[in-house]
């Protein structure tokens, strides 16, 4: 016998004797081991080392020989194999390697194996100390969430109170920024958005899923009643009988119709951390089961990703700038920042929390100016103050135009840059002043358009070109929301980019932004983003070919189903058989004009929905098709897996309750988005990582998302494959392990702590400012591998991913398909939710816009039965009920008779919600305003045909496209008619 | 002088994000804190509120927040012979309402002039925000209120009277209930009890409009200058601090227009066509 074998052997003696002392010293580990009996069975391939762990109440021996029935074996083909799994510390790129090629199998019953492989980890975690004791005898954890980071306080095992992180001395210095002579630091906090804040309140929420719940008229074996959903009522099942339920329906789709009759179908935002996240264990799953995907359209990125994209190539980035050197830029040179359809201190840049605000604060004491766009008065246009230009909505490119027009005509745009830097000026050029379509775009022109007087966009136009200019365009000045997700979306998007391009972009102190992006973080320090793939092993679908794959040796995961639905269409799938969608490819600009067809060649139709959370009915266009779509007999089967019984989950068959992420472990980097949205970690003030600690026991009957997709897959045959053997701790650890932290800190300290913050930038280190280098005509100087190598014209780095390698005013890659919905020399083209329809117009005389709302992330806080519902901001309370809220300028509401805080009717050909009317002069007269994303689908009688006082104000949005040959939602603009609610009158119609 | 807790809500730099009334929430819904604070209802009862004031109209408006909450006053109305050892006010200012004590106190909530004692009905209790006073005691250097807050919209000060005072005096501070003394105090307090008039200045040439820059304006009242201003690239002006008692206001422009109106609120005075001389 070699040494390699002696050392096996001995291993394998000392197993019973680490159990046995382990579960002396530790009760959880005790108390774990004693939790079932099992024998595991080790085999050399050689059939050389043959033995079998037997544990029986708590107690382990060793044995030799064959097993007849062992619940776990574990074969290994060589020796080398056998040390590789077994010597500690596990090297997962090794253990991966030897299972990846079949060195190692670990089969049996899949429970056992879950269990062992635990059991194995635990020797390691079991005793691991998190958090941090408090004086008043309460434990503080951390979290992370779209909001922000936090600090939670649990006693007695229950949460009480959720607050921001506040650094100590041994959290590194923070960065300072001068500008115009004056020093500007931030706080040494994570400064986080309000959701964030309302966090506890969702952990004990009256409306959570505490319980696996079945459908009382569904019977799987028997009568479905699909046209009963949404109304009949749930009994309480156990966990067995709902994932049985489940797991059996999955086999019995794919024998009945064929691959690609299960649709898995998840929301685009989610609790944050790594591994629980959608594009993470959720990816793992359907890739495991074999998924027809519903896709997601590049949402609230729409008019880049479809239009802006082609000015200059950044498919990578869905057609977004970068923001990367631009707070400094804009605070040391800018004169002004044109918040255009900008509203940051309600979208918090999606992810960053409050963190960005005191910047409007320093920018106003520089005395740079501000001017907001936009048919709201913002809540940051409050904050910042400033000009205020009412505009029409989904007009916003006829005031675009008009400044071009005016810097054409009075030779003040930046013409060194666009002879040197541009490419097809002249042909755009002959289009803004009629030379090619007999309209002049003259201020005078666009205020017919608009209502934006002729004289002030002359005055802008004047001052854009005489003030260096910052252009803050969407939630986070440099793109997504705002005006890119209406019917013009496209229009607005591609003219912001011609705005700055005629001016100079990458000029100091022209750029774009709205002091969120930018700052001097560290961004060079690699920390896996959600959109990094997490633990999926998904390479095409992720962002996790390019770091995390390789960082973090895990199984691949491959879907087999080739088919897929886009997410705007899926009511039509179901319900008229067939759709048609455009990719989300971001490897190029040509990958969006290839399409795809529902039913794909070869497979079945989708008879059963896999549906992932519950916020479709207020944050999908034109959600008033769902109802239909859940009572349709084409779908035999609907499972829904959530947090909260709210929005559509009451249209499931059965529920999965999901437990919070207060609840389960994971890892993550706040505001750390990665893939697409790579380095927006410069939105915060600091970077900081925190572990996701379990920082209670899930509530109810809960579980972790991770914990109820392993549990599928033990039925399936292949939790082991699914899990690697890990639970949610031990992935976290392979993270931690993977990413730059992992020799910054210890892993003991960093659990215990909780949290880690990146230091900053030097100072003697200037970050590069986006477009400067293109300006300046050097190679490219930025820190982000876009674009592929391959899309360069020129020597790589030289120049843009463009066909000309400049700035496109008439995109090449637009000319090529010819689309006249899609033209290349834009066209201004009045938005369809306005001029297309006269005869509704009529009807539905104001146009309502209903961008991504303020105090609840999505759905994820609102209507949880929490205080938030006491912000008046939020919800108001009339007659016992929390209403959804529309803003209406005293004029329109004087003219139907509405007084503050009353009850309307909101209402147009697709449906109608019941919301408080808050009277102000914020809105431009014309224009109402409302949030989208009610977590609340309250209807009053039939679902998707009776007025829901939910708030859910996607009901009443369209779902037609911005253009054809796109899945370009267009539904941020609506027409309404908004009048009293009569309830009364209501009633007694409803009871005839 | 021993220091007391003192509030200081700046309207100028607050951007209504409710970050300091949701934390009051989390820490107070569901939580009891025997001595300080029984469990405040999930709504209905505001501990900590968000006001809003919109000034003027149309394209010219101007919209500011500030907090309301207990204001630890300097004389607590809510202090007195009816309440003794039932409300009492700490060393630091802090005002406590025992919630053992107060149980069926109804009378305690109309003795608040600010209305910042909630009844608490489930719980039979008169109830107000303790300036976080179970954590002040526990060793944390702030209410979680200030601290939550991104910018300074909401600070809190541990100071003397005095010294508060002469932040009051140097006109930094305004006391938001100067009669009683509180120890709630406003920063750029204009916005939200004085009045703006505003208006914009176009000329007309050949048929075409343009904003009238460079305008000077000068604002009288009873035959003094109180204000002179020049209209911006936009040709608008604004000017702010006024008070909207109904008096009269001449507005001159440059040397060629006079408008006389009355305030009583905020007014944005519409377009007005000058010519350039």
């Amino acid at each position: 016998m070699g040494l390699k074998e002696t050392k096996f052997r001995t291993i394998l003696t000392a197993l019973p004797i680490m159990f046995g002392l382990k579960a002396k010293k530790s009760e959880t580990f005790r108390k774990y081991i004693s939790s079932r009996d099992a024998v595991v069975q080790i085999q050399l391939g050689d059939n050389s080392i043959i033995k079998h762990l037997v544990f029986q109440s708590g107690k382990t021996r060793l044995r030799n020989g064959l097993h007849a029935s062992p619940d776990v074996h574990i074969y290994f083909k060589d020796i080398d194999a056998a040390l590789t799994v077994m010597t500690p510390p596990t090297d997962y790129g090794e253990v991966i390697h030897a299972g990846k090629n079949f060195r190692v199998k670990l089969t049996g019953d899949e429970e056992a194996v879950a269990w062992f492989t635990q059991l194995a980890g635990k020797l390691e975690s079991d005793g691991w100390e998190y958090g941090e004791k408090q004086t008043d005898g309460s434990m503080r954890y951390t979290q992370i969430t779209n909001g922000g980071p936090l600090h939670v306080y649990v006693k007695d095992g229950k949460i009480l109170r959720t607050h921001i992180i506040e650094f100590d001395d041994d959290d590194p210095e923070t960065w300072t920024i001068e500008a115009r002579g004056q020093k500007f630091s931030p706080k040494r906090k994570g400064l986080v958005a309000p959701h964030a804040l309302a966090m506890k309140a969702n952990v004990y929420a009256e409306n959570r899923a505490l319980y696996p719940m079945k459908r009382v008229d569904f019977d799987p074996d028997g009568e479905r009643n699909p046209q009963n959903r949404g109304t009949s009522g749930y009994e309480r099942i156990s966990w067995d009988e709902a994932l049985d339920i489940v797991s059996k329906e999955i086999m019995r789709q794919k024998r009945v119709h064929g691959p690609g009759s299960i649709a898995l179908s998840s929301p685009s935002h989610h609790q944050w951390g790594n591994i629980n996240y959608y594009l993470s264990a959720l990816m793992r799953f359907g890739n495991a089961v074999g998924v027809t995907r519903v896709t997601l359209n590049p949402d609230s990125w729409e008019g880049w990703y479809w239009g802006a994209m082609h000015h200059h190539g950044s498919s990578m980035r869905l057609g977004l700038p970068t923001g990367y050197g631009t707070l400094e830029d804009a605070l040391e040179h800018a004169d002004q920042i044109v918040y255009w359809a900008s509203d940051p201190e309600s979208q918090f840049g999606a992810y960053g929390g409050t963190e960005t605000t005191a910047r409007r604060l320093w920018a106003k004491k520089l005395g740079i100016k501000s001017i907001h766009i936009n048919p709201h008065y913002s809540p940051t246009a409050a904050f910042t103050g400033g000009k205020w230009i009412q505009i029409k909505p989904g007009t916003d490119a006829a005031l675009a135009l008009s400044l071009m027009y005016i810097w054409i005509k009075e030779d003040s745009y930046d013409k060194h840059f666009v002879e040197n830097r541009t490419d097809g000026f002249d042909e755009w050029k002959a289009y803004v002043m009629g030379e090619t379509d007999g309209i002049p775009k003259t201020p005078e022109w666009q205020e017919g358009e608009t209502g934006v007087p002729a004289r002030e966009a002359r005055a802008l136009a004047r001052s854009w070109a005489k003030k260096k200019t910052y252009l803050g365009a969407g939630v986070s000045g440099c793109g997504m929301g705002g005006a890119c997700r209406n019917a013009t979306g496209m229009q607005w998007a591609r003219c912001m980019l011609m705005l700055n391009a005629m001016q100079g972009w990458g000029r100091p102190g022209v750029n774009f932004g709205n002091l969120s992006f930018g700052a001097p973080n560290n961004l060079e320090f690699y920390f896996p983003g959600y959109a990094e793939g997490g633990i999926s092993g998904e390479l095409n679908n992720t962002g996790s070919a390019g770091n995390n794959y390789c960082r973090m040796p895990h199984l691949i995961s491959m879907n087999p189903v080739e088919q897929r639905i886009p997410r705007q269409r899926l009511p039509e799938a179901i319900l008229d058989g067939e759709c048609e969608g455009y990719e989300m490819a971001p490897k190029s600009m040509e990958g969006q004009f290839q399409g795809f067809k529902y039913p794909a060649p070869g497979y079945s139709k989708v008879h059963m929905l896999y549906r992932y959370g519950s916020s479709a009915m207020s944050t999908t266009n034109g959600s008033n098709r769902f109802p239909d779509m859940y009572r349709s007999p084409e779908v035999e089967f609907v499972v829904n897996q959530t947090v909260w019984v709210e929005g559509e989950s009451q249209f499931a068959d059965i529920i999965l309750p999901a437990c919070t992420q207060f609840e389960r472990w994971d890892i993550g980097e706040w505001n750390n988005a990665g893939g697409l949205g790579h380095h927006w970690t410069s939105q915060t003030n600091h970077r900081i990582i925190a572990m996701l600690h379990k920082c209670i026991e899930p509530l109810g009957e809960s579980k972790s998302d991770y914990q109820i997709f392993w549990d599928i897959c033990k039925r399936l045959g292949m939790g082991a494959y699914f899990s690697e053997g890990c639970d949610e701790l031990a992935w976290a650890k392979r993270v931690f392990e993977s990413s730059d932290l992992n020799g910054k800190i210890s892993w003991k300290k960093f659990l215990k702590k909780g949290y880690y913050v990146i230091p900053p930038e030097l100072p003697s280190r200037k970050p590069p400012v986006d477009m400067r280098w293109f300006y300046e005509g050097r190679p490219k100087d930025l820190p982000e591998p876009f674009p592929l190598p391959g899309s360069y014209t020129h020597e790589n780095l030289h120049g843009l991913p463009t066909q000309s390698g400049k700035f496109e005013f008439v995109p090449n890659s637009l000319r090529r398909i010819g689309d006249p919905e899609r033209p290349a020399v834009m066209q201004y083209v009045a938005p369809f939710e306005i001029d297309g329809a006269p005869e509704l117009i009529k009807d539905f005389p104001l146009q309502l816009i209903i961008p991504h709302s303020r105090f609840s992330f999505h759905t994820a806080q609102d209507a949880k039965g929490n205080s938030l519902s006491d912000i008046k901001d939020h919800r108001v309370l009339v007659d016992g009920h929390y209403y959804w809220i529309v803003r209406i300028n005293p004029k329109d509401a004087e003219a139907r008779g509405i007084k503050h805080h009353e009850l309307v009717k909101v209402h147009n050909e697709r449906g109608a919600v019941i919301c408080a009317a808050e009277v102000t002069t914020r809105m431009t007269p014309g224009v109402a305003h409302s949030y989208e994303s009610s977590a609340q689908y309250q209807p009053l009688g039939k679902p998707g045909e009776s007025p829901d006082i939910g708030g859910c104000m996607n009901t009443l949005s369209t779902n037609r496209l911005q253009s054809g040959k796109t899945v370009a939602s267009a539904g941020s603009l609506v027409h309404v008619e908004i009048e009293k609610w009569d309830k009364a009158a209501y009633h007694a119609e409803a009871a005839e | 002088m021993t220091e007391k807790w003192h509030l200081i809500s700046n309207c100028n730099a607050c951007s209504n994000c409710n970050n300091c009334v949701l934390v009051t929430n989390d820490e107070y819904v569901g939580n009891d804190f025997p001595g300080y604070s029984a469990p405040k209802p999930v709504t209905g009862s505001p501990w900590m509120e968000k006001k809003r004031v919109e000034r003027g109209n149309d394209t010219m408006i101007d919209v500011a927040h500030y907090i309301d909450t207990c204001m630890n006053c300097r004389e607590p109305a809510c202090v007195n012979q009816k309440t003794e050892g039932v409300v009492y006010q700490r060393d630091d200012g802090i005002v406590i309402i025992d919630p053992d004590k107060a149980k069926g106190r109804k009378d305690i909530v109309g003795m608040c002039p600010h209305g910042q004692i909630h009844w608490n009905e489930e719980l039979e209790l008169p109830q107000k925000w303790t300036w976080d006073a179970h954590l002040l005691d526990a060793g944390w250097k702030q209410p979680r209120a200030a601290s939550v807050c991104p910018t300074g919209g909401l600070v809190a000060v541990k100071a003397t009277d005095a010294e508060m005072d002469a932040r009051v005096a140097s006109g930094e501070l305004s006391m938001r209930d100067a009669k009683r003394g509180s120890r709630l105090y406003d920063k750029n307090a204009d916005r939200v009890y004085k009045c703006f008039v505003g208006a914009s200045l176009y000329t007309v040439e050949d048929g075409v409009e343009d904003c009238a820059s460079g305008m000077k304006l000068v604002l009288k009242r009873d035959g003094t200058v109180i204000a002179e201003a020049e209209s911006d690239e936009f040709g608008e002006f604004r000017f702010d601090g006024l008070d909207g008692d109904g008096e009269t206001y001449v507005l001159e422009i440059g040397d060629q227009l006079t408008r006389e109106f009355t305030l009583t609120t905020s007014a944005y005075l519409g377009t007005i066509e000058v010519t350039v001389a």
